[in-house]
């Protein structure tokens, strides 16, 4: 029983890092774009939220029709005004534009908003739980959280291989200049790609923001943990990242069972054992 | 390959940049010169030379939150002196250089070194836990320039930077309380209320919880000398995101009394993770993660009956003997300027300022060994209490002064969300009492 518990708890916690690396799985996988700036976009989604409620009532769940929109412009307008001149130059300059947005998003919410620490707050959801036999107990909201996951991974596998977008995506992902030659406009698409990103970042941000305390400062820690999922999961494959986030879940988890010191490393002892292993990823769809 | 490339390239700019600024310097010296003749050089110097002041403070970056009242805090104390203040017998005006530490220890020993260097500080004043404190003391250790720091344990500010107590330190000084207080205070404040006697508890690992780690006069040595039957966790990485492993055992050993170190986001999952698991103590004392009002409303409903430690808060019957403003009028002023509710580290800023300002006034000569002398001459009653570095009970090594420590229970309040009470003050009975101590009444 206690090792089902471990098993449990560990996938919960892996749906929130799945979450967390959606939308950088979706940029990385198409533009090659190393989004620095990642775990500062899921904050600055809480923060955008944060007004939302505040200037509306409304709970953090309903705020995600204004959230979503905003994230979504605001990534086709990066996207489009700044990362696509970028791109042509290799990995290392959007790489670092990408840093320089993750500073400026760091200290304009400093600025805007101060330093102190802020939450969503969805009442009695955030605590409730099932009471499993055997005296598990499995909270409603994590449950919640991991399904939202597995929507999310289900919508965009959808979007990748059941629609025409989907394979505009795939062929400028594969070979961008034969797809430009076919006809694609690659810098919109790259533009488009990046909105949906911000959309499923925009989700990942609110969930975040209920889920526990943001400050400005609260975005880079994500960065690390979405990237490992990634990249566990292999490039390109949308199943794989949930897969990823899952395994970076029940490594924490079984490590904080046999002792707490353990806990973040045995997920990146995990993500190291299977960097050697599998240096491509366990499902991997794009090739490089 | 384009790192490589890149490095001489930029190199070469760099070393004009060099030698041009030498040529400006040399022009501007000239230029200077020629103008200023050395009769009014001297006369400038003698009659009010500006003393400044160097304070550093997390004010961006993760720590942030302990520096948000600093600029108010600098303004306020500039605002106070006007014209300046009299020493041996000149009157000068002051300056307060109010530097970010941006919560790093490299960052805050880069505005030290720049603060001591080039704007030629008289007297330095840093605070906010041992990533300020330690890497500001040691640069003004080094260089020869007073400095006084507060807030942070001082344990980590005394032997983190391998202080000796028989010798203790030539320019820098601190006040605070320590580490052995604060795990005395909860220890009795626990056994003020009815439980099991059974404490859960779990550290960071981290320089915080890694020295309350200590096996002989750590946390949990301390809360077992008091008779409880303490169940010692471990050590756990601060970035944690899920807690259900260490939540499980605390509800194995059916603890009365949970007490973790942590930081705000990962008690937030914490305390809402024990109420997924069903596990209600009826004590809940986590130090350093609910100093914040609005790491507290950030729990929504579930902040009201969890404890703290209290350093300082607006019921303190302390004032400033440089304003002479009560705790209570200087929160006033603080949440009617800023519009956000007052925090501890507020007084502990203006203290800083406070006692280094008292430490100018009384020095006999406008020069850092002087200003040092009378730092160490020093016996104040600030707005968080008296100071003294003169060797009485309240200096545990030198150099060190304790501050009276208090313990505090959240409970929803009338003018902001959440209020801080005083509800345990054997450890320091001159602080009154709000209310008694209570457990936490869960719907």
């Amino acid at each position: 029983m206690q090792y089902l518990n471990i098993l449990i708890q560990g996938s919960l916690l892996g749906g929130i890092y799945a979450l967390f690396a959606i939308g950088l799985s979706l940029s990385f996988g198409i533009m090659r774009l190393v989004n620095i700036a990642h775990g500062d976009f899921i904050v600055l989604s809480g923060y955008v939220a944060m007004v939302v409620i505040q200037a509306t009532g409304v709970d953090p769940f309903t705020s995600l029709v204004v959230v979503v929109p905003v994230m979504f412009g605001l990534g086709y307008a990066l996207q489009r005004g700044m990362l696509n001149q970028t791109l042509s130059g290799g990995l290392l300059p959007p790489l670092l534009v990408t840093f320089g947005i993750s500073i400026i998003i760091q200290n304009g919410l400093l600025q805007g908003f101060g330093a102190y620490d802020h939450r969503l707050q969805e009442g009695p959801i955030e605590t409730a739980s099932l009471h499993l036999p055997g005296g598990i107990d499995v909270g409603v909201y994590p449950l919640l959280v991991f399904a939202v996951a597995v929507l999310c991974i289900a919508s965009l596998q959808f979007l990748f291989y059941g629609t025409r977008l989907g394979r505009a995506f795939r062929a400028v992902s594969d070979d961008p200049y034969t797809a430009e030659l076919m006809g694609l406009d690659n810098r919109k698409l790259y533009a488009l790609a990046l909105g949906i990103a911000m959309v499923f970042t925009a989700i990942a941000g609110v969930l975040f923001g209920i889920r526990t305390i943001f400050d400005p400062a609260a975005g880079p820690i994500r960065l690390i943990l979405a990237f490992e999922a990634v990249i566990i999961g292999g490039l390109g494959s949308m199943w794989g990242t949930l897969i990823g986030g899952m395994v970076l879940g029940i490594a924490q988890s079984v490590g904080a069972a046999l002792d707490p010191t353990w806990q973040i490393l045995a997920g990146h002892l995990a993500f190291l054992t299977l960097l050697i292993l599998r240096p491509e990823g366990l499902f991997p769809r794009t090739r490089d | 390959m384009k790192i490589k490339s890149a490095k001489p390239k930029a190199g070469r700019p760099a070393k004009v940049d060099h030698r041009r600024r030498k040529l400006v310097k040399l022009i501007a010296a000239g230029g200077a010169a020629a103008v200023a003749s050395p009769w009014m050089f001297q006369s400038s110097r003698a009659a009010a030379r500006p003393i400044k002041i160097g304070m550093i403070t997390p004010e961006t970056g993760p720590i942030a939150a302990f520096g948000e009242p600093s600029k108010w805090v600098a303004e306020q104390v500039s605002k106070f002196l006007g014209a300046g203040i009299t020493v041996a017998g000149n009157k000068h005006p002051v300056q307060i250089l109010n530097r970010d530490s941006q919560s790093n220890p490299n960052r805050a020993s880069e505005v030290a070194a720049d603060l001591i260097n080039n704007d030629k500080i008289d007297i330095m004043v840093a605070s906010s836990t041992g990533d300020t404190t330690n890497p500001v003391s040691d640069q003004c250790e080094l260089n020869g320039v007073p400095c006084i720091t507060s807030d942070d344990p001082w344990q980590s500010w005394f032997f983190g930077r391998k202080g000796d107590p028989k010798k203790g330190f030539q320019w820098t000084y601190h006040f605070f309380w320590g580490f052995d207080q604060v795990a005395n205070m909860y220890s009795e404040m626990w056994l003020s209320i009815p439980t099991n006697k059974t404490v859960g508890i779990m550290l960071t690992n981290d320089p915080d919880g890694i020295a309350a780690s200590n096996p002989q006069h750590g946390l949990p040595a301390t809360v077992k000398s008091h008779g409880f039957d303490v169940h010692y966790l471990g050590l756990y990485p601060p970035l944690s995101d899920d807690f259900t492993a260490q939540i499980t055992q605390f509800k194995n050993m059916k603890a009365d009394i949970a007490c973790g170190i942590f930081n705000p986001p990962q008690f937030a999952i914490f305390w809402t993770q024990c109420a997924q698991q069903g596990f209600q103590p009826k004590i809940m004392t986590p130090p350093k993660a609910l100093l914040f009002p609005t790491a507290v409303e950030a729990l929504g409903d579930r902040g009201a009956g969890t404890s703290t430690e209290v350093w300082w808060s607006h019921h303190h019957p302390f004032k400033s003997s440089l304003t002479g403003q009560t705790a209570q009028e200087y929160c006033d002023a603080y949440e009617k300027a800023s519009g956000k509710q007052w925090t501890q580290p507020l007084g502990f800023k203006h203290a800083n300022l406070e006692v280094a300002i008292d430490a100018l006034k009384r020095a006999k000569k406008l020069e850092a060994s002087a200003i040092r002398d009378a730092i160490a001459a020093t016996d104040y009653k600030s707005i968080v209490g008296p100071i003294t570095w003169k060797g009485g009970p309240t200096n545990p090594v030198p150099n060190v002064c304790t501050t009276p420590l208090v313990g505090g229970q959240w409970e929803k309040g009338k003018k902001w969300k959440y209020d801080l009470n005083i509800v345990f003050n054997k450890t320091a009975p001159e602080i009154p009492l709000d209310r008694p101590f209570s457990a936490i009444k869960y719907s």
